[in-house]
């Protein structure tokens, strides 16, 4: 009911623009060339006890020209607004008035982050005694930076987009989670095969390296503690390091590409998701078969790449459901990249896209023996997305 | 009514259930009686301390309460009131099981300040830093707050507690998020991908952080005294908007599925639009551009022309930028007929419902359209001499209403407007 697909009658959906900035580097070949010597950026000690993915250092000026336009924006801003650039340039459209004034964006974010110091102060004070009424509204008056709200509010990340690189068509913010980047791959997939859009740009982008957003998911336990391991590898000691990454995605009419004889990496045929009630173990996996039946027929030399996150139980939940499709090669972005939230899907769709581009599904990095080696060029990738709490997603990208 | 598609030969998207909740109260019959009694529901806020704030009144839901409580419970149990309502209206589906998907327009989720303070306490220092908020906050201890703000929250209670299908959205596009919400609906059944659409908006983030950051970006009227007059859109001295709470929900339908089920019809979506300001983070381009678009782009959807637009539900904030420009744009596309179409906006009583505003305010206009009736602006005392629409000022008004265009726009370059009439155009 809530599926898209390209059905007869209905356009074909392109992928003709990618734009990444990943605890990997930045840009397709820093990436890819990462994925190939299976090196993984990982942090044990700066947040230590807890494991993050930072972002590889990127000059910011090259997408963001302007510091008074970096400085309106905290981290995860930045990360998003620069990847966002590298897609637009991928696609063959930075600049380019005519397309970026009616591009539709459909964004997958959360929120910013939040000034530590003005939290830990109004703490510290009041653990020292501060208990007039209006302390707390005083406090906030005199220390918040007026434009920290701007910087934090989960729209502004698509509002960064249009005022830098100059976009002007639509603009739609999706929040909730992992299952938000599938959502928003969802829609605009559904809206340009229908034929109300031409082109999008989708995509999300996560600052990981935030104690705020670790005391968040710190209250549920899911955060992994103390050393690093594959996140297939983390059954006994569960849980995810939070990855920072930026990914973006140019989506495209089949027809609207050929016009301006832009070339695909990839079709994206299919997005499908759901929200499984997770009351009883073997909810999510049977959501997972569910939407792995509603995907358009897999005749093709298949392969899933998944956002499984190495929290349990949903981890464990989708290890089942993969066990039944124990002939497709499995890839963990988890693993690599880190847990990036609402950017996980999104970025699971770029390397599925890269990967059949480049004729080749980038190696296994698993010690359990769960990601085997895959032979030839793929030509359907399955991506998976299956939130830490709730939430599941699933797409087909296709060779075109 | 008779045609089951529109000009453009997609399915007439149908409103046929309706919930309201403001700060004037809950219920359409409640808030209906008093907003063409011109009452409003502003007051001086009692929720939490005032002391050292320079804004100290809001349009408050005090009459829902919600234990433990956030901002993120109340818009929950706003939102899953409004839907009751507007499913019992629409008699749809069967009990927790709406046949459709939910669009919900929901405020950014966030571990708020009582919470905060709580892990504060259990740290049992006198210096805290976030490491040790950390260290304390795992076990199990806090895991309910988890699972409370997490984002998609509120709308993973709406979808399981009334049955939506499939996966549910939870969106933002700051102030016209509401807007929105009605929007992903309509397109959703005019695609075909399904009869039937819940789209629910919510805000009760009325809390001192949130206050605090709209006065520092000096967005809120400080006029305090008395709160019912602060909210004054189009009048001279106006000086901010007023922060405010509520929710909407509307069910949506295709024509066809309607009528097949003999569903009372309220009301027809005829059009949406939306363009993108990419000008600056909180102000429109000066030339008001992508509000025009919007606008034209919004009656194009409907394939109406200016003329055919007998009411205009503004956005109207009452802050001094919006209700220039407002005005100045809709000159720009309704040439002369922008000083003649009565205007009004709602939030001289409500206040501004933020992520709620959009829906909120269809759902006023669905009931103008009803009642042939349109709200006053209230304080309207002083009126702008640069703004000349006829707005309905301070008493409600007798008008032959056929079709009203409601205005959303939000921080972040979010224009969106709707087209609503009574009858498939």
């Amino acid at each position: 009911m809530t599926d898209t697909a390209s059905k007869p009658g209905q356009t074909e959906v392109w992928i003709t623009g990618i734009g990444l900035a990943t605890s990997l580097g930045e840009g397709l070949d820093a990436n890819w060339a990462a994925l190939q010597e299976k090196r993984i950026n990982v942090d044990e000690k700066g947040f230590a006890p807890y494991v993050v993915h930072p972002l590889m250092p990127v000059t910011f000026d090259s997408q963001i020209p302007k510091k008074g336009d970096q400085r309106q924006m905290e981290a995860w801003q930045r990360i998003g607004t620069y990847a966002a650039g590298l897609a637009l340039d991928s696609a063959g459209i930075k600049g380019n008035k005519d397309i970026l004034s009616k591009i539709d964006m459909v964004i997958a974010a959360g929120g910013g982050e939040r000034d530590l110091n003005v939290d830990t102060g109004v703490l510290t004070a009041e653990a020292k005694g501060a208990n007039a009424p209006g302390f707390l509204n005083e406090r906030l008056m005199s220390d918040l930076r007026p434009t920290l709200f701007l910087a934090q509010l989960s729209n502004l990340l698509a509002g960064n987009i249009a005022i830098v690189h100059g976009l002007g068509g639509t603009s739609r913010t999706f929040m909730g989670e992992e299952v938000a980047g599938a959502d928003a791959a969802r829609i605009a997939l559904a809206r340009i095969a229908s034929g109300e859009s031409d082109i999008a740009l989708v995509g999300g982008s996560h600052n990981g390296e935030r104690k705020d957003l670790l005391v968040l998911y710190e209250f549920g336990d899911f955060n992994l503690k103390d050393k690093f391991a594959p996140v297939w590898a983390r059954k006994d000691h569960a849980g995810f390091a939070l990855g920072s990454a930026g990914a973006f995605l140019v989506l495209e009419s089949k027809a609207h590409a050929e016009a301006r004889g832009a070339k695909p990496y990839a079709k994206l045929s299919s997005v499908v998701a759901d929200l499984a009630r997770r009351k009883q173990p073997g909810d999510m996996t049977a959501t997972l078969e569910k939407l792995w039946a509603k995907l358009p027929k897999r005749e093709g030399k298949g392969a899933i790449i998944t956002g499984a996150t190495g929290a349990e139980p949903a981890t464990s939940e989708e290890r089942g459901f993969l066990k039944s499709h124990a002939d497709f090669p499995v890839r963990s972005t988890g693993t690599v990249f880190g847990h990036a939230m609402e950017t996980q899907f999104p970025l699971g769709i770029a390397l599925a896209a890269l990967s059949i581009s480049r004729g080749a599904l980038f190696p296994p990095n698993d010690s359990t023996g769960t990601e085997i080696e895959m032979q030839g060029a793929p030509t359907q990738i399955v991506v998976v997305g299956a939130g830490h709490w709730r939430g599941e997603g699933m797409a087909l990208v296709e060779a075109v | 009514m008779t045609a089951p598609r529109d000009k453009l030969g997609r399915p007439v998207v149908v409103i046929t259930g309706m919930g309201i909740m403001t700060s004037l109260g809950a219920g359409k019959a409640d808030n209906w009686a008093k907003l063409v009694a011109g009452e409003s529901g502003i007051r001086t806020i009692t929720r939490f301390p005032i002391d050292g704030l320079k804004t100290t009144m809001a349009g408050t839901v005090d009459f829902v309460s919600v234990d433990p409580f956030s901002s993120t419970a109340l818009s929950e149990r706003m939102a899953e009131l409004v839907t009751q309502e507007a499913l019992e209206q629409a008699g749809i589906g069967a009990k927790a099981d709406f046949p459709g998907p939910l669009f919900l327009a929901v405020a950014p989720v966030e571990v708020e300040w009582p919470q905060r303070r709580e892990l504060g306490r259990a740290v049992g220092q006198l210096d805290i830093t976030y490491d040790d908020l950390l260290r304390i906050s795992g076990g199990g201890k806090y895991s309910a707050y988890h699972h409370r703000f997490m984002f998609g929250s509120v709308a993973a209670h709406l979808a399981e507690t009334f049955g939506t299908k499939g996966s549910p959205i939870s969106l933002s596009t700051a102030c016209a998020s509401g807007a929105t919400s009605i929007q992903l609906g309509v397109e959703a059944i005019r695609r075909g991908e399904t009869d039937a659409a819940l789209c629910v908006a919510t805000d009760g983030t009325v809390n001192p952080e949130a206050l605090v950051r709209f006065s520092l970006l000096s967005a809120l009227s400080t006029q305090n005294d008395p709160p019912q007059a602060a909210s004054r859109p189009f009048s001279k001295n106006r000086d901010g908007f007023v922060m405010a709470e509520g929710a909407g929900a509307l069910v949506l339908e295709s024509y066809e599925a309607a009528t097949a089920r003999g569903a009372k019809i309220l009301g027809v979506i005829a059009g949406c639009g939306e363009l993108t300001d990419s000008f600056h983070r909180t102000r429109s381009s000066p030339d008001g551009k992508p509000i025009i678009g919007c606008m034209n782009k919004t009656l194009a959807d409907a394939g109406m022309t200016p003329d055919q637009i007998d009411h205009i539900n503004a956005h109207g904030t009452s802050t001094p930028e919006n209700d220039k420009m407002e005005f100045n744009t809709t000159s720009a596309v309704f040439g002369e007929l922008a000083q003649k179409i009565p205007v009004t906006s709602n939030k001289s009583m409500v206040g501004h419902t933020i992520s709620a505003a959009g829906a909120v305010e269809a759902i006023f206009s669905l009931l103008t359209l009803e009642h042939q009736r349109i709200p006053p602006t209230i304080n309207y005392e002083t009126p702008d001499p640069t703004i000349l629409f006829n707005v309905v000022g301070n008493k409600a008004r007798d008008a032959r209403v056929t079709a009203v265009m409601s205005n959303s726009f939000g921080f972040g370059g979010q224009n969106a407007s709707l087209i609503l009439t009574r009858e498939p155009a």
